[in-house]
C-alpha cells in the first residue's frame, strides 16, 4: 500500500496538484509548505488562535483543523485572494488606517473573519462583532482598534 | 493510506465494512488536534463531508431527528434554536465560530469527552443514538452509548448516523462555567429540561462522563416544581456531581459551579413569573 496520497486543491480559483502528501497533513501545512501560500499564519495548530482562518466551501474555518486530503475539488479562499492586483481590500485598508495592526501576525486571520462577517451581516452590532472575532487571538492591540477598524469598514460600505 | 469521501450513507457504510479500521472523519476539530500533535497517526480516513443525508435535521410533533453531521453553527441558529433552545445554547458555547462551522453532533458524541458541551443537553433530553453499519442499525440510549471518558459503545464498522430526541414541552436551559466566554473547555455545565411532570438534569465536566442528577430530579418533581425549593434542589444536584481536581479546576469549585448553574437554570424555568 502506498505511503503517500495525491489530490488536487482548488485555492483562490487555481488548481494545485499535491503529490506525495502525507495523509495527516492539515490544510494549513499544505497551503504554507507545499503551495507557498504563507499569508495564512501558523501558530497554535489546535484551533485556538484563528490565525489560519480561511474559507472552505465558503465557510470560515481554521485551516489547521482541516484534513487537506479531504479538500479535493472544494473551493478554498485564502487571504491572498483579497484585494485586486495586490491592492489592499477595504477591510485591510481599515485595519491599517485604524492602527489595528501591531505585530501583524493575527491580521490575516482577523481580516478573513471580518470579510466573512460583513458578507453575512453588513451592519453587525458590537456583540455580533465581538462574537464573530472571538476565535481570533490578538496579543498586541487589546482589540480596541480592531473593533474600530471593523466599525469603520462597515460604515464605509454603508455609505457606498 | 487513503482518504475516501463517499457521497452517500450507504456508500460510506460499505467502505467502512470493507475496512473497519478507517478513521471516520466528521468536522475534524478534535481529530486534527491529535494528528497535529502526533498523538494519532491515521492510516486511512473516511471523510463524511459529502454525505448530505447526515447533515439534515427534521422535527414533528413526536420528536426531532438530528443528523450526525449537523454542525454546531447550524444548531445555534434559527430555525433549529427555536426547536431545541438548550442545545442551541450549548452549541454556541463550543469553541469559536471557526470551530462551530465544522464541529458536529456526531463528532461531539464520538469524541465522548466528559466536557463535550452538547452531551449534557442530549442526556437531559434522553437522546437515542442511532449507530449505523452495513448490517443495519442499533439504537442506544445516550448513557449506553457513552460508557466512559472518551469511550463509547460504537463498534467496528459502525458510525453514528443520527440522534433522536423528544421535543420538550417545557422550558430548557444550558449553563456552562469556564475561565472566559469564548474558546473555552467547560469547568462545569448543567442542562435542565422540563418534560410534562418531570424535570431532567444532566451535568457535564463533573464526572467520567455526563451524569444525570436523577435523585434530585425525582425530589423536585415530587414537589411540583415549587420555586421555593430551588435552593435545596441546587444543593441536591451539586451532591450528585462527582468532580475531580485537575489542571482545569478543583473538585470543590466544580461542585460550587454546578450549584450556581442549577440554581439559575431552575429559576429561569420554574421561578416565579416564568
Amino acid at each position: 500500500m502506498s505511503e503517500a496520497i495525491s489530490y488536487r486543491l482548488r485555492v483562490n480559483g487555481a488548481d494545485h496538484e499535491v503529490a506525495d502528501g502525507w495523509l495527516g497533513e492539515s490544510l494549513l501545512y499544505v497551503l504554507r509548505e507545499r503551495l507557498g501560500l504563507s499569508g495564512t499564519k501558523n501558530a497554535c495548530e489546535q484551533g485556538e488562535c484563528g490565525s489560519c482562518s480561511v474559507l472552505l466551501d465558503g465557510v470560515l474555518v481554521c485551516a489547521c483543523l482541516v484534513l487537506a486530503g479531504a479538500c479535493g475539488d472544494r473551493p478554498i479562499e485564502t487571504v491572498e485572494a483579497l484585494g485586486d492586483d495586490g491592492a489592499l481590500s477595504d477591510v485591510q485598508e481599515a485595519f491599517v488606517v485604524s492602527g489595528a495592526v501591531q505585530c501583524g501576525f493575527c491580521t490575516p486571520g482577523l481580516v478573513m473573519a471580518v470579510h466573512d462577517l460583513l458578507a453575512r451581516n453588513p451592519e453587525p452590532d458590537e456583540l455580533t462583532v465581538r462574537e464573530a472575532i472571538s476565535g481570533n487571538l490578538c496579543r498586541c492591540t487589546g482589540y480596541g482598534r480592531i473593533l474600530d477598524a471593523i466599525a469603520r469598514v462597515a460604515a464605509e460600505r454603508a455609505d457606498r | 493510506m487513503s482518504v475516501l469521501s463517499p457521497d452517500s450513507l450507504d456508500a460510506a457504510l460499505a467502505e467502512l465494512a470493507l475496512d473497519p479500521e478507517q478513521h471516520v472523519l466528521a468536522g475534524g476539530s478534535d481529530f486534527m488536534v491529535e494528528v497535529n500533535f502526533d498523538h494519532r497517526r491515521p492510516r486511512s480516513v473516511l471523510s463524511l463531508h459529502r454525505v448530505a443525508e447526515l447533515r439534515h435535521w427534521s422535527s414533528n410533533s413526536r420528536g426531532l431527528a438530528l443528523g450526525a453531521g449537523v454542525t454546531c453553527a447550524e444548531l445555534e441558529r434559527e430555525p433549529f434554536a427555536l426547536v431545541a433552545p438548550a442545545l442551541a445554547q450549548a452549541a454556541r458555547t463550543v469553541g469559536s465560530p471557526q470551530i462551530r462551522n465544522v464541529a458536529t453532533v456526531g463528532g461531539n458524541l464520538c469524541t465522548g469527552s466528559p466536557a463535550g458541551d452538547l452531551l449534557p443537553v442530549l442526556s437531559a433530553l434522553d437522546a437515542t443514538v442511532v449507530c449505523a453499519s452495513a448490517g443495519g442499525t442499533r439504537r442506544l440510549p445516550i448513557h449506553e452509548f457513552l460508557v466512559g471518558p472518551k469511550r463509547t459503545d460504537l463498534r467496528p464498522g459502525e458510525l453514528v448516523a443520527r440522534v433522536e430526541l423528544p421535543v420538550a414541552d417545557g422550558g430548557q436551559e444550558f449553563l456552562k462555567v469556564g475561565t472566559r466566554n469564548a474558546m473555552v473547555i467547560s469547568v462545569a455545565s448543567v442542562a435542565m429540561v422540563q418534560m410534562g411532570a418531570t424535570v431532567r438534569i444532566a451535568l457535564g465536566s463533573v464526572g467520567p462522563t455526563v451524569l444525570r442528577a436523577r435523585a434530585a430530579e425525582e425530589w423536585f418533581g415530587a414537589r411540583g416544581f415549587d420555586p421555593s425549593a430551588i435552593s435545596e434542589l441546587a444543593d441536591r444536584v451539586a451532591e450528585e456531581a462527582r468532580p475531580i481536581d485537575d489542571h482545569r479546576s478543583t473538585a470543590a469549585y466544580r461542585r460550587h459551579a454546578v450549584r450556581v448553574c442549577a440554581t439559575r437554570a431552575a429559576h429561569r424555568i420554574f421561578g416565579a413569573g416564568s
